[in-house]
């Protein structure tokens, strides 16, 4: 493996070998510890278009295991504005940097800059494409609540026609025997050729417009933003969005146990209310990005995770 | 006799190449990605709709003075898959040659999604391909990953 592109990068023993990695390395994202296992290597982040968290969190990441970071900076003060190719972008990077991370708005920018590259690339969002460092950080928040990652039903609800996050995450959910329940607008349905990958490789899918009817089947419900550019006009989006917004009052028959994810931001589709249950999950989740993404840089790097880490108590 | 028939329909050729089991209506697409459409210095005959036994209806091609290559060949397989191809010279058929796809087509045609990467005419990497699978005949951009509509990928000729 030289980058992370797509999930299908990764064997499911890889992803439980980085899951592990992951958990030793959390007492080293909280601070707690210092260990310096990327001393000297420079992570060169490449953000075409905006980005908090996945910026933030890589950053985080290279910096708490004593590496550096360069930043692309504004796209509108870069060389992009002068109409700079991927190729050539790249090709500067590639001579600065160990490794990139970015984040692209053309679909398959990531694999395409992996073709141009020496040095490793991760996809951290290509268009309405792929964003495997974020499932990462999603499996690993599922594996921390659920003590496991396979055979679980799981809801994915919101936009899932332009949602990245869940187009990968939906891969690799099936890939460990997920049950998957698809639930969204008529208009923002998976894209066909999704679910029929997904089919064709066995697994057990659902697809309905009502969230709130299968709450009490779900072991995780994973909400999406609905962005009301995706509707000819706000009436419509009214109409259609409020069947997809969460409220406190509409878990009281969830198991005990089913956590509710977000990949964030958020608007109004998780009400504050949910905030306060034991469903929700989403700020460890987005914590849980500084973990997945230092076990990737290591894996990515050839550097190893020590078997155990000072001052760890996972 | 309907083959002999069909091939009277036009003059014999002393060399070139003949493309038989065309699938009706699909000649004048062939010829665009064979680059035969245009300026051709060559003699083109082209039959269409005419009937076939193995196919109900046929397209065939003649391209005279020209024998195409394995490769220009194997672009065939975009529209024409199962058609049969014969070099000719001095009127006998010289040899036969099979359209294949292979594992990608390279720098043929450009990928149909508006938003890929290879969009931008500037980006010099390779134009790629990928076969998912051949019947029926499904491409994947080697990027973007996406399915291609063949109907739409025949305008995308490089």
């Amino acid at each position: 493996m030289k980058g992370l592109i797509t999930m299908d990068d990764l064997t499911n023993e890889d992803i439980y070998n980085i899951l592990a990695d992951a958990e030793r390395l959390l007492p080293v994202a909280r601070g707690e510890t210092y260990l310096p296992l990327l001393k000297g290597k420079i992570l060169g982040n490449l953000f075409f278009e905006p980005s908090t968290r996945t910026r933030m969190s890589f950053e985080t990441a290279m910096k708490r295991l004593g590496g550096d970071v360069v930043n692309l900076g504004d796209v509108k003060t870069s060389s992009v504005v002068k109409g700079e190719t991927l190729f050539d972008t790249i090709q500067m990077v590639d001579g600065y940097t160990d490794i990139i991370a970015m984040r692209h708005p053309r679909q398959g920018a990531a694999r395409y800059a992996q073709d141009a590259a020496d040095v490793p690339i991760l996809n951290g969002g290509d268009g309405a494409g792929h964003h495997p460092t974020q499932t990462m950080l999603d499996l690993f928040t599922i594996q921390q609540s659920h003590g496991s990652i396979e055979g679980l039903t799981v809801i994915l609800a919101g936009d899932l026609r332009y949602g990245r996050t869940v187009h990968s995450l939906s891969h690799a959910l099936a890939r460990f025997g997920c049950r998957l329940i698809f639930a969204s607008p008529e208009l923002l349905r998976m894209p066909t050729e999704i679910v029929e990958d997904l089919r064709q490789h066995g697994a057990d899918v659902t697809e309905t417009e009502d969230l709130l009817g299968n709450i009490n089947k779900a072991d995780v419900v994973y909400m999406t933003r609905i962005q009301k550019e995706r509707f000819a006009d706000e009436d419509e989006y009214s109409k259609v969005a409020g069947a997809y917004k969460l409220h406190a009052r509409d878990l009281d028959n969830a198991k005990s146990e089913m956590v509710i994810l977000h990949p964030l931001p958020r608007v109004d589709e998780i009400h504050p209310s949910v905030d306060q249950t034991r469903h929700a999950r989403y700020f460890e989740q987005a914590f849980n990005g500084v973990v997945a993404r230092m076990a990737l840089l290591c894996r990515l790097l050839g550097i190893e995770v020590p078997a155990s880490i000072e001052g760890g108590d996972a | 006799m309907v083959g002999e028939h069909n091939m009277r329909r036009v003059t014999a050729i002393k060399n070139g190449t003949v493309i038989d089991h065309i699938p009706s209506g699909q000649a004048l697409k062939v010829l665009e990605l064979l680059n035969l459409s245009g300026d051709t210095s060559v003699p083109v005959s082209l039959v269409m709709n005419v009937p076939s036994k193995k196919m109900g209806a046929k397209d065939i091609i003649k391209v005279e003075d020209r024998e195409l290559t394995q490769s220009e060949l194997d672009r065939l397989a975009l529209v024409a898959p199962d058609s049969s191809i014969a070099i000719i010279r001095a009127y006998s058929v010289a040899e036969k040659l099979n359209v294949n796809l292979g594992d990608e087509v390279r720098n043929v045609v450009r990928c149909t999604f508006s938003n890929c990467i290879t969009q931008n005419p500037r980006e010099p990497l390779p134009h790629r391909l990928r076969v998912a699978k051949t019947a029926p005949l499904t491409l994947r951009c080697h990027y973007c990953e996406r399915p291609q509509d063949l109907n739409k990928l025949i305008r995308n000729l490089i």
